[in-house]
């Protein structure tokens, strides 16, 4: 049977269409589990080893400092900001704001743009800056 | 489920009525994590310096130390919740579900209470600048 493509599909999840708003949702559970445990244990790290004292945080400091420690730290700048839109664009659908197809649409591409917009910005200046200190 | 009748009740199945609570709180949680990590990530985009020293003589600053302690309480708080609604969501079987938020509770109160400790020890002049 031909499908008429002006119809929706049934909605099952292995036959939807990708839309934003769907990329948006997993992103939010994604990046909070993510912060989670990362930056999460990372915090951690940096606390207790500064209570330690000058060694325990050199240590902390080479890893923070290290490629990794970078790319890391860049991955959980971006984890933030989208979980930050993504979370006050929440707050705008608790109070039953924003369900309407195209600005529920542009909303959710607005808080990927805006998160690599502001993780680009902040990473930027930082690497940009000349390296007084580490990191 | 169950929630209907009687013994249904007794096998503990159905809603447990605290839904709204873990719902709300998230909120409440949010958004002092709005603020309070916002201004942490800016704060220290702004550092002069990340050696010991200096960081030790921020973090132990009073306007410093309070609101650092209060974002660890809420942001382990809300991670608390929302790890919670995901393992719910995606653990299945009854104990592994059980095991991993026991796991998750224990991880939250055992990293904010060594974070909370050490930005006391600092504030009160325990670790040499």
């Amino acid at each position: 049977m031909s499908r008429n493509p002006g119809r929706p599909l049934s909605p099952h999840l292995t036959i939807w269409k990708w839309g934003p708003h769907m990329l948006v949702s997993i992103l939010h559970r994604a990046t909070g589990a993510g912060m989670a445990i990362v930056a999460g244990l990372g915090f951690i790290w940096w606390l207790v080893s500064a209570a330690s004292g000058p060694e325990a945080y050199a240590t902390f400091l080479w890893a923070a400092t290290s490629p990794l420690g970078y790319l890391v730290a860049i991955g959980l700048t971006w984890a933030f900001f989208q979980h930050m839109f993504s979370g006050l664009r929440h707050f705008v659908m608790d109070v039953g704001a924003g369900y309407e197809l195209k600005t529920n649409k542009m909303a959710a591409i607005a808080t990927m743009a805006g998160s690599i917009l502001v993780t680009l910005l902040i990473w930027g200046v930082i690497l940009a800056r000349p390296a007084t200190g580490a990191l | 489920m169950g929630s209907g009748t009687g013994i249904g009740r007794v096998r503990g199945l159905g809603s447990a009525k605290h839904g709204s609570m873990h719902w709300w709180r998230q909120r409440v949680t949010a958004v002092s994590n709005l603020l309070l990590v916002t201004w942490f990530v800016f704060s220290l985009f702004r550092l002069p310096s990340y050696e010991h020293a200096a960081m030790v003589q921020w973090i132990g600053a009073p306007i410093v130390a309070v609101p650092l302690i209060l974002m660890t309480i809420s942001v382990f708080y809300h991670l608390r919740l929302g790890l919670q609604v995901i393992m719910e969501d995606y653990v299945h079987e009854e104990g592994g579900k059980i095991f991993f938020v026991l796991l998750l509770n224990f991880y939250a109160i055992a990293g904010a209470a060594l974070s909370i400790f050490s930005i006391l020890k600092i504030a009160f002049g325990g670790v040499p600048a």
